[in-house]
C-alpha cells in the first residue's frame, strides 16, 4: 500500500468498474478516439457530427428549434413545481392559481414562467417551421423529420389547449366551451360531423363527450384536461422530441450546401 | 412426391411450430386488441353527475307580457320569456360555439360575448357566425300550476317552436 497517496486518487477512480461501466473506455486514447468520445455523446454534441459552417450560422438556423426545447423543458420544471400546490377540483383551481400568484413564495414568477413560456414555445415551433420552410430543409432526405416536426406542433398545440383550462376562470371555462364544441363536428365521430349518424353518434357517446367526460365543461373535463396536461401529452410529446433529434443527428443540416453565400 | 416446388404438403402445414406461431400470435393479438378497445371504452362513463336537465321556473303569474326574464338564467341558463302567445323558455346556449348571450333590453338584442353573433327576442339569427336561431327548451305546467322546463327537448324551427310543448300557452 506505498502508493496510497492523494496523487493516485483520481487515476484509481477512472479505473475502478464503477467508472468503467459509466463510462465505457475500453479503447485506447488516441486523437480519434478523443473526438469520437465527444461527438458520439449526446449531451457534448447534440448537432450532426460533420456539418458545414455555413449550417451552424445563426443567420441559417435562427437557433429555433433549440430554443423550442429549452422552453419546453423550462415548462416542464415549472409545471412540476405547479403541480405541488394546484388541485384540479371545481372548488379549488381557481383558488389555488391565485394563491399561487399572491401566496406562495415565488409562485407568481413560476406561474408567469409557465405561462409565458408556453406562448413563447407555441410561438417558437411556428418559427422553427418557418424557418425549416424558408431554407427548403424539409425536403428529403429530410422529409420524414418534417412529418415529425408537425406531430409535435399538433401536440404543442393539445398541450397548450390542455393547460388553457386548469386555472378554471372565465376564460378558461369559454375557451375550451367553444374548442371543444368544435370537436362536435369531427367526421365520423363527432354527433354533428358528416356521416356521424350512419355510426349513431350522439351527444352523450361522440369524441367530444370523451373529451370532456360529460356533455358540457365541467369537473369530470377539468380533471380529464389535468391528467392529459400534465402526462399523458408530455410523455408522447418527449418520444416525438427523442425521434426528432435522432433524425436530425442522422440526416444532418440542410445548409450543407449553401445556394449562394 | 408430384408437387409443385415451394407448396407445402399436408403434414408441413400443420407442423407444431405453425400450431404454436398461431397460438402465440393470437393471444398477443388478442390481448393488446382487448387492451386497446378496454382503454377507449373507459373514456365514456356509463354514469354522469351532471344535474337535471328539468327544473321549476315559478309560477306563470310571475312573469308579464314582454318580459324577458333573466331570473334563471344563472342557473340554469334559460330565459323565460312571456309574450302575448305564452311564455317560452329560451335556451342561453349560443348555436355558434356555445357560449353564454346576453339580454340587452336597451338594444333588444340578445348578443354572444365570444364571437359577436345577434338574435331577436324570439331567438331568430340575425347577425353573426350562429348558422340557426336558438333554442326553446319544452315547457309545460306540474299540478301544482308550476312551470316545468325540460331542457333535453329542445327546438329551434320556427313554426315547429311556436307550438306545444316548445310554448306554454296563456290568454
Amino acid at each position: 500500500m506505498a502508493n496510497l497517496s492523494l496523487k493516485n486518487v483520481p487515476q484509481a477512480i477512472v479505473e475502478s468498474q464503477i467508472w468503467k461501466s459509466i463510462f465505457r473506455h475500453g479503447y485506447t486514447m488516441n486523437r480519434r478516439n478523443r473526438l469520437l468520445a465527444i461527438t458520439n455523446n449526446v449531451f457534448y454534441h447534440i448537432l450532426p457530427t460533420k456539418i458545414s459552417k455555413y449550417g451552424v450560422r445563426m443567420r441559417f438556423h435562427w437557433g429555433a428549434g433549440i430554443i423550442t426545447f429549452y422552453l419546453f423543458l423550462i415548462l416542464t420544471f415549472t409545471g412540476v413545481l405547479l403541480m405541488f400546490y394546484y388541485v384540479p377540483t371545481v372548488p379549488r383551481a381557481y383558488y389555488d392559481m391565485k394563491d399561487l400568484q399572491h401566496v406562495v413564495p415565488f409562485g407568481n414568477i413560476l406561474r408567469n414562467m409557465h405561462r409565458y413560456g408556453a406562448h413563447a414555445m407555441v410561438f417558437m415551433v411556428m418559427v422553427h417551421m418557418a424557418r425549416t420552410f424558408y431554407t427548403s430543409s424539409y425536403k428529403p432526405p429530410r422529409e420524414f423529420n418534417w412529418v415529425v416536426g408537425v406531430i409535435l406542433l399538433n401536440f404543442t398545440f393539445l398541450l397548450s389547449f390542455s393547460g388553457y383550462l386548469l386555472p378554471w376562470d372565465q376564460l378558461a371555462i369559454w375557451a375550451v366551451t367553444v374548442g371543444t364544441n368544435m370537436a362536435r363536428a369531427t367526421p365520423l365521430i363527432g354527433h354533428e360531423g358528416p356521416f356521424a349518424n350512419l355510426i349513431g353518434m350522439k351527444v352523450n357517446n361522440d369524441i367530444r363527450f370523451a373529451l370532456l367526460g360529460g356533455t358540457t365543461v365541467g369537473s369530470a373535463t377539468l380533471l380529464r384536461f389535468y391528467v392529459l396536461h400534465c402526462i399523458g401529452f408530455p410523455i408522447i410529446l418527449t418520444i416525438f422530441i427523442v425521434v426528432h433529434f435522432w433524425r436530425v443527428r442522422r440526416d444532418g443540416f440542410s445548409g450543407d450546401v449553401p445556394v449562394r453565400e | 412426391m408430384a408437387r409443385a416446388a415451394g407448396a407445402l404438403s399436408a403434414e408441413e402445414h400443420a407442423t407444431r411450430r405453425r400450431l404454436l406461431s398461431f397460438l402465440g400470435w393470437g393471444s398477443f393479438v388478442s390481448f393488446f386488441s382487448g387492451v386497446t378497445i378496454g382503454s377507449l371504452r373507459f373514456f365514456f362513463p356509463r354514469i354522469l353527475y351532471e344535474p337535471s336537465q328539468q327544473f321549476i321556473a315559478g309560477k306563470p303569474e310571475d312573469y308579464q307580457v314582454g318580459e324577458v326574464s333573466t331570473r334563471m338564467k344563472k342557473e340554469q341558463r334559460v330565459w323565460m320569456i312571456r309574450d302575448q302567445m305564452g311564455i317560452y323558455a329560451l335556451i342561453s346556449v349560443c348555436t355558434h360555439l356555445g357560449c353564454t348571450p346576453i339580454w340587452h333590453s336597451t338594444e333588444n338584442r340578445i348578443k354572444c360575448p365570444c364571437h359577436g353573433s345577434n338574435f331577436l327576442v324570439d331567438g331568430q339569427n340575425v347577425a353573426g357566425p350562429a348558422p340557426s336561431p336558438l333554442f326553446r327548451a319544452a315547457i309545460s305546467l306540474d299540478l301544482a300550476g308550476n312551470i316545468v322546463v325540460d331542457k333535453s327537448q329542445k327546438e329551434n324551427q320556427p313554426g315547429k317552436r311556436d307550438e306545444p310543448p316548445f310554448i306554454l300557452p296563456l290568454s
